[in-house]
């Protein structure tokens, strides 16, 4: 007997992150998947991002990590509602974690959820969360290579983010061999270049970021985002 | 890639559907796999053998069939297959506006057992 099924393989986590898109929608939340390998600098980028944007907006962060919860205290210091996932073992966040850590953090009506994904070029790629922007994360001190290693999560980003240009002159690392092989295989991805440790180049990432969120509110319709600013109220 | 929880993914779905079925025995199982996704059909089968003794699929054999990405140029209208790197280049007119289609496929197309 054959059985025709065309059943998607990643089915299951797919359908929760349409819900947690659906969900984060309803409420006006712009959700940012942050992505790159261990080391690049996404913590150091979410404290200086946060600094910033913390006066202006109502952050909420997931921390991914297989165990610890250090980046976790980090965030904390911010002054922002933090809630750390430890995966332990597991490569990668899923959308049904997801759905479980924002629980913790729906009380505090965020409007700008950073999740920072495990450190990870590969897996993470996969696995839809619900977000609205893939940031995918390449530092100057990784090597020129990363892109086209790794071509899978660099083609689905939507920023990508070269960190540590502080370190350039240390370097071998070439900017344009990089920008030219994302315009290759993603050429609508935005492109910034950013130091987290000294601050340099993140008022343009910020703002971009600011914008996103605008955009998200105004393409809320008018009873989600009337229902929405009654809850904040 | 996740070759390993994928087919765990593969073998639950098929193993539920094929209760539903009054199936006990499966023969075949036929993935499609785009090659955008990056999983690897050797992976798989290797997953597949891994995980099959002591199953209902124990003496069933996977086909994957890998489906490539089609591209055309938004110029040049020239259609063409993506290298390795993925590259989205038109080969003809050296034009970086394409269009792709397919390629992101990742399913379990049927079954077939007794």
């Amino acid at each position: 007997m054959k059985v025709k099924l065309e059943s998607r393989l990643l089915g299951a986590n797919e359908l929760i992150a349409h819900n947690n898109r659906n969900m984060f929608s309803s409420r006006g939340i712009l959700v940012i998947n942050l992505m790159s390998s261990p080391g690049s600098g996404k913590t150091t980028i979410l404290e200086c991002t946060i600094q910033e944007l913390a006066k202006q907006i109502k952050i909420g962060v997931i921390e991914g990590d297989l165990y610890t919860d250090q980046d976790a205290r980090r965030i904390e210091q911010q002054g922002v509602e933090v809630v750390q996932i430890n995966t332990e073992g597991t490569c990668h966040l899923d959308a049904q974690m997801i759905s479980h850590a924002y629980q913790k953090l729906d009380a505090s009506k965020p409007q700008l959820l950073f999740i920072e994904n495990v450190g990870n070029l590969v897996c993470p790629a996969e696995f839809d969360l619900g977000e609205d922007l893939r940031v995918v994360v390449i530092s100057t001190a990784e090597g020129n290579d990363k892109v086209t290693k790794y071509p899978l999560v660099f083609r689905r980003a939507d920023v990508v983010l070269v960190n540590k240009t502080d370190l350039l002159p240390y370097t071998d690392f070439d900017v344009e061999k990089v920008k030219n092989d994302i315009g290759l295989i993603n050429p609508s991805a935005s492109i910034f270049l950013i130091s987290g440790r000294t601050g340099e180049g993140m008022e343009a990432w910020i703002c971009w970021l600011l914008q996103q969120s605008k955009n998200k509110l105004l393409s809320m319709n008018e009873t989600s985002y009337l229902q929405m600013a009654e809850g904040r109220e | 890639m996740h070759e390993l929880s994928l087919m765990q993914n593969v073998l639950q779905t098929v193993e539920l559907s094929a209760e539903q079925h009054h199936i006990c025995r499966i023969n075949k199982v036929k993935l499609v796999i785009g090659q955008l996704t990056m999983a690897l059909p050797d992976s798989l089968q290797f997953a597949f053998e891994a995980l099959k003794p002591g199953t209902i699929f124990a003496n069933a054999s996977l086909v994957v069939e890998e489906q490539k990405a089609r591209c055309q140029c938004r110029r040049c209208r020239q259609e063409f297959e993506l290298d390795e790197f993925y590259g989205l280049v038109c080969p003809q007119c050296g034009n970086i506006d394409i269009q792709v289609q397919g390629g992101d496929e990742m399913y379990v197309d049927y079954y077939e057992g007794e």
